[in-house]
């Protein structure tokens, strides 16, 4: 089977980044958009576009009827999700599917076990991973008394979760009640269900993840990310390899991530995520994410992969056709999340109009971005507006690069995260590589 | 409705910014229907010794403005409380709950009087200062921008 119609159920870098794949490959295109982005610039590249609604998520990208009937009507046989919204959704993959279409994605079971994060972590420990103390809490006294287990600090988080939205780090049992009604309230308005669990908060750890591919049949890893440069359990900065980490323990994560993926049989590119310990290298299962990453640049910057185009061969059907011994890393990557936010008034999102862009540009420099000069970052969503990936053949020269790239970079009209990654890339800890999840907190402005 | 390839890609990019390296010009500007690209020298680079390139991209049939850009310059009450950034208000911690103030309630600085969501975060909005409620002016689950106001404090 080969696609010849692919519907985006997606918008902004992303919706562009899988654009520019699937044309590659001879597939045309339907892009579904909400109002507020009809004009965006995936609008204006793809095939067709379908204004799936407002402005709000709910009533657009997050309404699974308007979506799946949009790319049914626009003749499409294919829907690729992107990341967020309803890419981790089992009721929307069940509803692409039922409609006649193939869902650019894993098995429904897959999405059923690993969406619920909690099934995913006893699926994780019938696996034979480790995870953290925690569990599941339906309500406030439920959640007081699982705090009582893990102690504080502790974290909450969205049963459905992802991308740091519905996650709160709770110091106090005084604070629970407030950061639990946060907490519910993102989790419904990001994934439309409220309920949270409980983990046990690492202070000194690293966030640590490894890029799979699976068949059904057959799984392989594409090497580790290093993603502990985070704000609001959001990630910043990523590179590949995992740095500072010696050979045995990267194999060891990535050992543990392909026996997951064997376990589940899983399907299609997904990230399995462990909290590493940064002194001993101990890990723990955190999640699996059953779709493509924001990050993925840097795994395709170091091994040559063309990650979505591997998501769309498997969802064709075809087996895969890179073996382990074929994945040859080379180099290392490093990239930075531009986002519409005031880094120095505590990351206060910044929507509004881009007056000028000017991104970096030469050998080594990627730029995924779908905002141009007079580009427009809506209130309604994410707060990405690019990302700034470099590669160099040695981590040294990856980040001479990006300091170099980051010192051109130019976004008018807004403030962004770009003055914050300046003073990253200059901090000497993060130069000598392996710096754990406080980092941040504990940078000097 | 037939799909033009797109422009170009990073490696293209990158290439051409290794020509005009090579060529002694400082900048090239292309302009088509659909597209202008910019590419121009910024300054000589430390990485590798090579120059350095911005690129600049602008499309034909963006929308220009918008209705955020429009409503960003609320005028500033002295005695309201206002939007601390754009998004969607709301009174209540979650629907169905309880709003966090009413008319008539006593607030400190600190207290919180509604959320504001905005890009899928939930950001408290605090009183600023001391004093009474004297009227909500935002009804539940508005579209706000940033300085409306949404209370008048006394």
């Amino acid at each position: 089977m080969t696609f010849k119609r692919l519907f985006i159920a997606n918008r902004g870098e992303i919706a562009l980044r899988v654009l520019r794949t699937a044309r590659r490959m001879g597939i045309e295109v339907v892009l579904g958009v909400s109002e507020a982005d009809a004009g965006s610039l995936p609008a204006h590249l793809a095939d067709a576009t379908v204004v799936l609604g407002p402005g709000p998520s709910p009533l657009s990208y997050l309404a699974i009827d308007k979506v799946v009937g949009a790319a049914h009507d626009a003749g499409c046989d294919a829907v690729h999700p992107g990341y967020g919204f309803l890419s981790e959704n089992a009721a929307f993959a069940r509803g692409v599917a039922d409609a006649g279409m193939t869902f650019v994605g894993p098995a429904i079971q897959t999405l059923e076990g690993m969406g619920d994060k909690l099934a995913a972590r006893a699926l994780a420990v019938a696996a034979g991973l480790p995870i953290l103390p925690g569990g599941e809490a339906p309500t406030a006294e439920g959640v007081r008394r699982r705090a009582a287990e893990t102690g504080y600090p502790l974290l909450l988080k969205a049963v459905a979760g992802g991308g740091g939205k519905g996650m709160r780090r709770v110091d106090h049992p005084d604070d629970l009640d407030a950061a639990l009604g946060m907490a519910r309230a993102e989790a419904q308005a990001s994934f439309g269900n409220p309920a949270v669990y409980v983990e046990r908060f690492v202070a000194r750890g690293r966030h640590v993840e490894v890029q799979i591919l699976g068949d059904g049949v057959r799984a392989i890893h594409l090497g580790t990310r290093d993603c502990s440069i985070q704000r609001r359990f959001q990630k910043l900065v990523e590179e590949a390899p995992a740095p500072a980490m010696p050979a045995e323990a990267r194999a060891a994560i990535e050992e543990a991530a392909v026996r997951l993926a064997r376990h589940i049989g899983y399907r299609g590119a997904g990230t399995a995520e462990f909290l590493v310990d940064a002194e001993d290298f101990s890990f723990y299962f955190l999640e699996l994410n059953a779709r493509i990453q924001v990050e993925h640049p840097v795994t395709e910057a170091i091994t040559g992969v063309d990650l979505i185009e591997q998501q769309l061969l498997v969802a064709m059907g075809k087996p895969l056709a890179l073996t382990q011994a074929m994945v040859r890393p080379h180099g290392h990557a490093i990239e930075v999340r531009i986002n519409a936010e005031d880094p120095d008034a505590d990351f206060r999102p910044s929507p509004g109009r881009v007056a000028r862009a000017a991104w970096p540009a030469g050998p080594g420099i990627r730029v995924d971005s779908h905002i141009a000069s007079g580009g427009e970052v809506p209130p309604f969503y994410d707060s990405l507006l690019g990302k700034l990936i470099v590669h160099g053949a040695t981590r040294d020269l990856a980040v001479a690069r990006m300091t170099d790239a980051l010192a051109r970079l130019a976004i008018d009209g807004l403030p962004t995260t770009a003055p914050l990654h300046r003073r990253i890339l200059a901090d000497p800890r993060f130069v000598a590589g392996g710096v754990d999840t406080g980092f941040l907190a504990g940078l000097q402005p | 409705m037939t799909a033009p390839d797109l422009p170009l890609t990073a490696e293209d990019v990158a290439e051409i910014a290794e020509i005009l390296a090579q060529s002694g010009y400082d900048a090239l500007d292309v302009s088509t229907r659909r597209f202008r690209l910019r590419l121009a020298a910024a300054y000589a680079g430390e990485a590798a010794g090579q120059a350095a390139f911005t690129q600049e991209w602008q499309w034909a049939g963006q929308v220009d403005a918008s209705a955020v850009a429009a409503a960003a310059d609320a005028p500033l009450d002295p005695d309201a409380i206002p939007a601390p950034l754009p998004g969607t208000f709301y009174h209540a911690p979650q629907p169905g709950a309880p709003p966090f103030v009413a008319a008539g309630d006593a607030v400190e600085a600190e207290t919180v009087v509604g959320i504001i969501e905005t890009m899928k975060l939930m950001n408290p909005v605090h009183a600023g200062r001391a004093g009474t409620i004297e009227a909500v002016l935002v009804p539940d689950g508005t579209l706000v921008a940033k300085g409306a106001a949404l209370f008048r404090l006394n």
